[in-house]
């Protein structure tokens, strides 16, 4: 397959349909709307359906429906979008819904900028919604890396029966790239979701699919599932990136489009002569606890970057688990820093230690 | 006498005593028991089949759908 | 010989219903099942039930079902029709989930001309909360959250969805009906059977709101509900046919 110049929306869009999806539900909100443009022309092509639904409220619960009929089905939206969707979000989880969201995160709090943020790590990570559950949270950092988690987010949506998330930014959103797009999926070989999916009662018991139990003792039970269900995907679906970690004394932990950009920082220091390296979480759920725990015992000193106020901050530490000190920087509402900011940043850290 | 002869069953169990069937039954067909089902109501009962004309005009207004009509043939 | 004429629907479960003494959810949902019955198409309906008094809906009828966030029945189904134009879709809601949490999803499905069918059930109060105001609670009728009576210049006006929802295009039939006669029971069936047409027809929107009682939170017996809904709801909320683009059975 060659490669071709694509925008990260545009990347993901294209993916998605790849993966055999042939619905998609949205609401336009910037940085994000090339995505659902790009579905508008794109889904009728292929048979498809795309709608502009009136609100985010109505989009998640358009997934929810669609995915009741085992449909592979999508939206994207951007922060306070992801918002308004939380109830809607909590339904499918508990219901056992698959569907994937991805989630181009700008500015915040509130209205917030248009700006690349990471703002919403705590919203995708920790719930969001309400009650016990957790959303499969992939974080890419190229486009290449977004078109090849946008398909596998289907394919761990549909093993797991569960909403999953692409959590992006406005950067990489914009960004151009040239990616290799995988094969266009055959139809015929998506999961068989026929034993419990709404397909109409013929020749079978009805399939009913709810978030609901009026009895606290079988709701504990379908908790209890989803826990089991949880512990699962932490132990098979942890995925990260180490980039010359193997002798580095300072070790940056970041993720998405701060994880590029601390790429070069790595580089910088490198020429300098200081041994840093990058650990990148690919799944910020499942966080990547262990690997970061064990490359805890061989490095000096984390410095952790994010654009918001040190929110995976408080998952590398929890790995960490006070062993090591870790520094953080960052940026926020919308401000990108450059790379030469984070390594000043990192020096004076480093200087102020030895 | 009326030309059609009718015949209701009724699933007192069901009964939730609304007493919607014997308001609509045109020729007093049904009224409460004087015994209580398990849920605690008097249920309805058939108490004048013979005067049935199979309108199911009960069956019609019973919101706990309890009631079965039949034709005599 | 005895000819059986009326008897529980197939496309009811057969499983009692949770509702109270004389509520009239129960009549709707058995004209449903009789319509979907008589159209032969149980093995194809999906059923949405609501929030409300009637979120147990799924359980009583004889189909695949779920449940809608509150409010979201219409965009649910329309998630479902939307994946699967060759199943039939209906929602099933309240007039709190209808009129006042849902009005964005009701209005746009109807707009959009959705091929689903919606039975919304106007009691003019929330039910399953236990009597709180709704939209469509009546100028001076008391509830929990109204107990001086709702007062137009503080709370608004009873709302009119069907006289809302005859403005827009996608609608292929809209009726507003009550079952408190044997008469009235016939003639909302015939509503819903229609309202189901325009569906499997491929048509449209389709909508029949009944006015119901609710004994409970309108603390009467069942019988006095039923005159009280013929002396107060009927002058505020007028029955008829407001959109038939079905024309006659076939
Ligand atoms: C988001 C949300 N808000 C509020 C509720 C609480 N709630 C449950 S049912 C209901 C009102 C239902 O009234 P209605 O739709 O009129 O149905 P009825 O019980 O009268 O049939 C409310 C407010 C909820 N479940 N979810
Ligand atoms: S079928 Fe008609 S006459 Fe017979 S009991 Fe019912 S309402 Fe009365
Ligand atoms: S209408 Fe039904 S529930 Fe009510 S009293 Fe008659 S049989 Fe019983
Ligand atoms: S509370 Fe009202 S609406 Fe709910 S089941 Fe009872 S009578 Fe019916
Ligand atoms: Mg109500």
């Amino acid at each position: 397959m060659e490669k071709v110049m694509v925008k990260g929306t545009e990347a993901i869009g294209e993916a998605a349909i790849r993966a055999g999806c042939r619905h998609f539900f949205g609401y336009p909100i910037t940085p994000q709307s090339e995505l659902p443009e790009y579905m508008s022309k794109r889904l009728p092509e292929v048979d498809g359906v795309f709608l502009q639904t009136e609100s985010e409220v109505a989009t998640v619960n358009m997934l929810y429906g669609a995915a009741c009929t085992g449909t592979r089905v999508m939206t994207s939206t951007s922060s306070p979008g992801f918002s308004l969707m939380m109830e809607g979000v909590s339904y499918m989880a508990c219901a056992q819904l698959p569907a994937v969201f991805v989630n181009v995160v700008r500015g915040g709090p509130g209205l917030g900028d248009i700006q690349p943020a990471q703002g919403d790590y705590w919203q995708a990570t920790k719930g969001g919604g309400h009650g016990d559950y957790k959303l499969i949270v992939l974080a890419p950092a190229t486009v290449q890396e977004a078109v090849d988690l946008t398909v596998l987010a289907f394919d761990l949506a549909d093993k797991y029966r569960t909403p999953t998330l692409i959590l992006a930014d406005g950067l990489l959103g914009q960004m151009m790239e040239p990616v290799e797009f995988p094969e266009f999926r055959d139809l015929s070989t998506l999961p068989d979701h026929s034993s419990w999916a709404m397909t109409g009662a013929k020749g079978r018991k009805p399939h009913i699919i709810t978030s609901f139990d009026i009895d606290p003792y079988i709701l504990e039970k379908m908790n209890l599932e989803l826990v089991k269900k949880y512990r699962e995907i932490e132990k098979n679906e942890v995925r990260w990136e180490e980039f010359k970690t193997e002798d580095a004394d300072i070790v940056i932990t970041a993720f998405g489009t701060v994880a590029r950009i601390a790429k070069s920082v790595v580089e910088m220091a490198r020429k300098d002569g200081l041994k840093v390296g990058l650990f990148r979480p690919i799944t910020v759920w499942p966080f990547p606890y262990e690997p970061l725990k064990k490359l805890a015992e061989k490095v000096d000193l984390f410095f952790d970057v994010e654009m918001n106020m040190g929110q995976m901050l408080e998952d590398v530490k929890l790995a960490i688990g006070g062993e090591k000190p870790v520094a953080f920087y960052s940026r926020m509402g919308g401000v990108v820093p450059t790379p030469n900011e984070i390594y000043e940043a990192l020096k004076k850290e480093f200087g102020r230690r030895e | 006498m009326p030309k059609v002869k009718g015949y209701i069953e009724i699933d007192q169990e069901r009964c939730k005593g609304c007493g919607l069937c014997i308001k609509a039954c045109p020729t007093k067909v049904i009224d409460f028991s004087e015994s209580f089902n398990s849920k605690g109501y008097h249920p309805a009962e058939a108490k004048y089949l013979d005067r049935c004309i199979a309108c199911g005009f009960c069956y019609r207004m019973c919101p706990d759908v309890c009631i079965t009509v039949y034709r005599e043939e | 010989m005895k000819k059986l004429l009326y008897k529980m629907p197939e496309s009811l479960s057969g499983k009692e219903f949770t509702y109270c003494p004389g509520c009239h959810h129960g009549i709707v949902h058995r004209l449903i099942a009789e319509v979907i019955d008589e159209l032969g198409i149980r093995e194809k309906t999906l059923v949405v039930a609501p929030i409300g008094c009637s979120v147990f809906a799924y359980q009583f009828f004889n189909m695949d079902g779920t449940i809608a966030a509150h409010g979201r029945a219409p965009a649910v189904a329309t998630g479902m029709k939307r994946a699967r134009p060759d199943l039939y879709v209906f929602t099933y809601q309240g007039d709190g989930d209808l009129a006042a949490i849902g009005t964005a999803e009701i209005m746009h499905a109807a707009n959009r001309g959705e091929k689903v069918t919606t039975i919304f059930i106007n009691n003019a109060i929330y039910g399953m909360t236990g009597g709180q105001m709704a939209p469509t609670t009546l100028l001076g009728m008391k509830t929990t959250t109204t107990p001086y009576g709702r007062d137009a210049q503080k709370d608004g006006y009873p709302m009119h969805m069907c006289e809302f929802l005859k403005e827009a295009k996608g609608v292929a039939y809209l009726a507003r009906t009550k079952v408190t006669t044997p008469q009235d029971v016939e003639k909302t069936k015939k509503a819903i059977k229609k309202a189901f047409l325009a569906q499997v027809k491929g048509i449209g929107f389709g909508l029949v709101e009944v006015l119901s009682t609710c004994p409970t939170n309108w603390g009467m017996d069942p019988i006095s509900a039923m005159k009280w809904l013929e002396e107060n709801m009927i002058p505020e909320y007028p029955l008829g046919v407001f959109i038939d683009k079905v024309g006659d059975e076939k």
